[in-house]
This record gives C-alpha cells, structure tokens and sequence, in this order.
C-alpha cells in the first residue's frame, strides 16, 4: 500500500547524516587507510539501497495502481478506512522493511571491515617476515 | 516471482561489479545495492504474506504470476535504465567530454 515511505524516509535521514558526515571528515582529513572505510563511504551504499529499493518498491506500487500523480497520490489515503489500513502496514511492514535494510547493511560492513584487516594484517605479516 | 527475479539480478550484477573492475568504474555498485535493497524488501513483503496466506502463498494462480514476472522484468529494466542515465551523467571514462 504505502510501506516503501518507511524506508525513503530513512533514505532522506541517512543522505542527510552522510553529506554532514562527508563534510567533516574533508574537515578533519580523514582518508581511507588501515583498512578503515570512512563512515560517509558506509552511509553512500546503505542510501543507495534504501533510496534504489524504495525506488523499485514504488514502481510496483504505481504498477498496482496504488500510487497515482494527483492528490492524495495514494488511492488508500482517499477514504479514512483504507488510512488506518495503509498505516498499520506502514508501521509493520514498512518499519520491518527498513529495520531488515539497516540491519544487513550494518553486518555487511562490519564483515567487510574484517576481511580487509585480516588482509591488511595478513600483508604487514609478509612484511615483517621479508 | 518479483522477489525471484530481483534476487537473481542482485546475484549477478554482484558477481559482475566482484570480477570486473572495469564494472566497478561504471558504477554497477549503485545498482547491486539497489537490487539487493529491493530483494530484502520484498522479502520481507514476501514473509508478511507467507503470514497470511500459509500454505497459498506456494500455489499462485497463473494470472498472478505472469504478472508477477512481468512486474520483475519491468522492475530489472527500470533499474538497468537508471544506471545507464547515471553512468552517462557521470561520465567515469570521459567519454562524453568535449577533447581539446
């Protein structure tokens, strides 16, 4: 119905913190290295999931005629039955869809933050034995 | 079958962004994460009517999954054709820029 706002809401949150994230590491100099990725390059792939799922979320619901371009431009938003529908979907659907973005997003940085110290790690190793 | 066909397109413009790094300076990260946004949302559209339907959420009718299908390619076509005016846009190689 309308879930996929859950979401870009998040997106406009998360594209917010990252240019205020992105401006003071340029600020402070913080550059990539020790197999660290700087927080603003972390927040640019979880925006670009959210914004390209909510995206493609939204396709379909235009596809399914939920979505129109004149007002309220959700057909469930017209009478006050379909309303209390659609938020309940919101806060469950919607809320999950965003909790599970965030969540896979937070392990897959966290993973990838591993792998590339243990290479980091693996290389200063070959280092010291050379 | 959206869900199916997202996942497949997250698969494997993952396995072409991993391999190619000439992929990589064309932006297909853009468009691994999209997918995979879409696939986990859907995924979870996918459970919250497992939750409904039980067992009926396995059987479709054929109606609804031809439009289904239908509905993924779009969705796949819709998001090849964003990175593709995004790749243009930003123009990595220089191809677009005037030479002097």
């Amino acid at each position: 119905m309308a879930c996929f706002i859950v979401p870009v809401s998040e997106a406009i949150v998360t594209t917010v913190a990252e240019k205020i994230v992105k401006k003071h590491e340029d600020r402070t100099d913080i550059k990539e290295c020790d197999g660290k990725i700087p927080f603003s390059k972390k927040l640019k792939v979880l925006n670009s999931m959210l914004w390209g799922g909510s995206g493609l979320l939204a396709f379909e619901h235009v596809w399914h005629g939920e979505v129109t371009p004149w007002f309220p431009f959700l057909t469930n938003a017209a009478n006050p039955v379909d309303l209390a529908e659609m938020l309940h979907e919101m806060a469950t659907v919607g809320t999950t869809m965003a909790l599970l973005v965030t969540a896979v997003w937070g392990v897959s940085m966290f993973a990838i933050e591993k792998i590339r110290n243990r290479k980091t790690d693996g290389a200063n190793e070959e280092e010291t034995a050379v | 079958m959206t869900l199916l066909i997202t996942l497949m397109a997250a698969v494997i413009s993952t396995v072409i962004w991993y391999v190619s790094d000439k992929a990589r300076k064309l932006k297909t990260g853009v468009l691994c994460c999209s997918f995979w946004g879409a696939a986990l949302m859907w995924l979870v559209d996918a459970v919250f009517e497992y939750r409904e339907l039980k067992a009926g959420f396995f059987v479709p009718d054929g109606q609804d999954m031809l439009n289904d299908s239908f509905l993924g390619l779009s969705v796949v076509a819709l998001a090849l054709i964003v990175w593709v005016v995004t790749v243009l846009i930003k123009d990595p190689d220089g191809v677009l820029k005037s030479k002097k």
